[in-house]
């Protein structure tokens, strides 16, 4: 029975994932400006910004804080200092400017070792996750839309002024 | 109160930190004897790229530098007494062991030094592990060993140990130039799904925190490297590997053609750091 629920759980969960997959641009077809900035929200629905802040600590999602350091999420261990500190991202950048970072900071600032992660192809030897094996054919971006639209939701509340 | 003025105050710390809080340059030496240069002078080989060349060890916690400073402290000399003892095990159809040819492992002190080299016979560059397993398939009539084994990391050590405080000198031009460039090739590449190269870390980021890791130039002049980490010694390809994998990538294997190439540029990247392994490191 719980078995059955458990189960049940997950397919609603994987069709719902499904869902926003359809209405999202491909990472492949999302329309960056001159400056790298992505106007429309890759989902049509506001990001959480709780949600953000978690992918931003976790390693297995963002890990933004390996590189990044950010005061809000002070309780958060060993941050690194390998990009700027996020602190008053927001008083910095728009939110279509902040998408487009975090979808391909790329298109910012070229040649960044920050990597995309609304990014899906053109990678040389891609691997399978952490394991040093090869790619199973085609990868997943390392953020799914929404998680974006999180994130950019959470770094909007990164404000000083 | 002193303390509260030294932290809040930015200014005052770097004032102090220029006078009666200037740091002394760690200065290793292991044993009291072997004196090991952790920090030299660009070699040719980096063309500009870092304005000096600093082993690993100068990243590391006071605690983790000192374990290196006394053989006795240092767990990777387990290793080096292993190998020592291999060293005299006769092997193969001829009951040869290295010491009926070499007689103890210091006549090969200055070997670790410069390798990987331009194998003349084998037409081409060999790593210090090719050489080793010639020995044992050429002229011990045995087999080789695997290439990151224990028995061949532990005799990787012993041949480092023999060489410490020694310069690091590979040669990167003549027949080695091709493999050296292909090296340098891979090391600016980015590879994986993080897309990032050896240097986006070792080069553009030594210094900085990575979360929890203080980056270093990603030097090979200590290898083996004894991790506390994991606990044992790692040969350099297993830390290439390790590298690349935590790029999201499909890594190379120890002992393919590009890790070889990858080792002599790294390597090269060390020139005039001493030979400092078996290290410590975290
Ligand atoms: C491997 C390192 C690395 C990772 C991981 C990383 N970044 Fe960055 N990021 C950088 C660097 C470096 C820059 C500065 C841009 C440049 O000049 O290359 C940057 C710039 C930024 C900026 C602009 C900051 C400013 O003040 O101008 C934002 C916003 C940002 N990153 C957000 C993120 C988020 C969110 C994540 C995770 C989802 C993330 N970064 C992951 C390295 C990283
Ligand atoms: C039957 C003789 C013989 C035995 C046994 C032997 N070697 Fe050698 N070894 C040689 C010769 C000859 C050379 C020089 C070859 C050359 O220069 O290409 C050599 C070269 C080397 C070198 C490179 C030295 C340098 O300065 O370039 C190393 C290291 C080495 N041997 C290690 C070992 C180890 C370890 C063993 C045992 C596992 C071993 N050898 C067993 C004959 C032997
Ligand atoms: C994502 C960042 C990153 C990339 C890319 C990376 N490394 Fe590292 N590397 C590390 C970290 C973190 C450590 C452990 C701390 C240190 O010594 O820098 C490390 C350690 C090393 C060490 C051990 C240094 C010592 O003294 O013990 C070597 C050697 C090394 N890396 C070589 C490489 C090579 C070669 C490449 C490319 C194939 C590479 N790394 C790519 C992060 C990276």
């Amino acid at each position: 029975m719980t078995h059955l629920t458990r189960l049940l759980a997950g397919v609603a969960l994987s069709l719902s994932t499904t869902a926003h997959a359809a209405d999202a641009p491909a990472p492949s077809d999302v329309t960056y400006d001159e400056y790298g900035a992505v106007d429309a929200s890759l989902t049509g629905e506001p990001g959480d910004p709780a949600e953000g802040a978690k992918i931003l600590a976790d390693r297995s999602l963002g890990n933004c804080v390996t590189c990044h350091q950010v005061s809000d999420l002070a309780d958060v261990p060993f941050q690194g200092e390998v990009g700027p500190a996020l602190d008053g991202v927001a008083d910095r950048w728009t939110e279509a400017d902040l998408r487009g970072i975090v979808a391909n900071a790329k298109q910012t600032f070229p040649g960044t070792i920050m990597p995309a992660f609304y990014k899906s192809d053109g990678y040389i030897r891609p691997g399978d996750a952490f394991t040093g094996a090869a790619a199973e054919g085609p990868l997943d971006p390392l953020l799914s839309a929404q998680q974006i639209e999180d994130v950019v939701a959470y770094l909007m509340t990164l404000k000083e002024s | 109160m002193m303390k509260m003025t030294l932290t809040s105050s930015g200014l005052i710390l770097a004032a102090l930190g220029g006078a009666a809080f200037a740091q002394e340059e760690p200065e290793l030496v292991i044993n009291g004897e072997i004196p090991i240069t952790t920090r030299a002078e660009a070699p040719a080989s980096v063309e500009g790229a870092l304005p000096e060349v600093i082993s690993g060890w100068e990243f590391r916690s006071p605690e983790t530098q000192s374990l290196e400073e006394d053989d006795f402290e240092n767990p990777g000399m387990i290793f080096v007494d292993d190998a020592r003892a291999q060293f005299d095990t006769a092997m193969g159809p001829d009951d040869q062991a290295c010491s009926s040819c070499h007689d103890t492992p210091e006549d090969l002190a200055g070997a670790r030094a410069v390798y990987p080299k331009w194998d003349e016979e084998h037409g081409e560059v060999q790593t210090l592990e090719m050489q080793v397993n010639e020995c044992l398939t050429e002229r011990m009539s045995t087999d080789a060993w695997e290439y990151t084994s224990n028995d061949m990391t532990n005799m990787m050590a012993l041949l480092a140990s023999v060489s410490r405080g020694m310069p690091v000198n590979v040669a990167i031009d003549g027949p080695a130039q091709s493999t050296w460039e292909q090296g340098k090739d891979i090391y600016y590449t980015r590879y994986g799904q993080l897309e990032l190269a050896c240097a986006n870390c070792h080069e553009d980021n030594y210094g900085n925190m990575l979360r929890a890791d203080h980056l270093s130039q990603g030097q090979i002049n200590g290898f083996p490297a004894y991790r506390l980490k994991n606990a044992q010694l790692n040969s350099v390809h297993d830390r290439f590997k390790g590298c690349i994998r935590d790029t999201r990538a499909e890594t190379f294997e120890p002992g393919s053609p590009e890790f070889i190439a990858l080792e002599l540029y790294v390597a090269s990247r060390g020139n005039g750091l001493s030979v400092e392994g078996p290290s410590v490191r975290n």
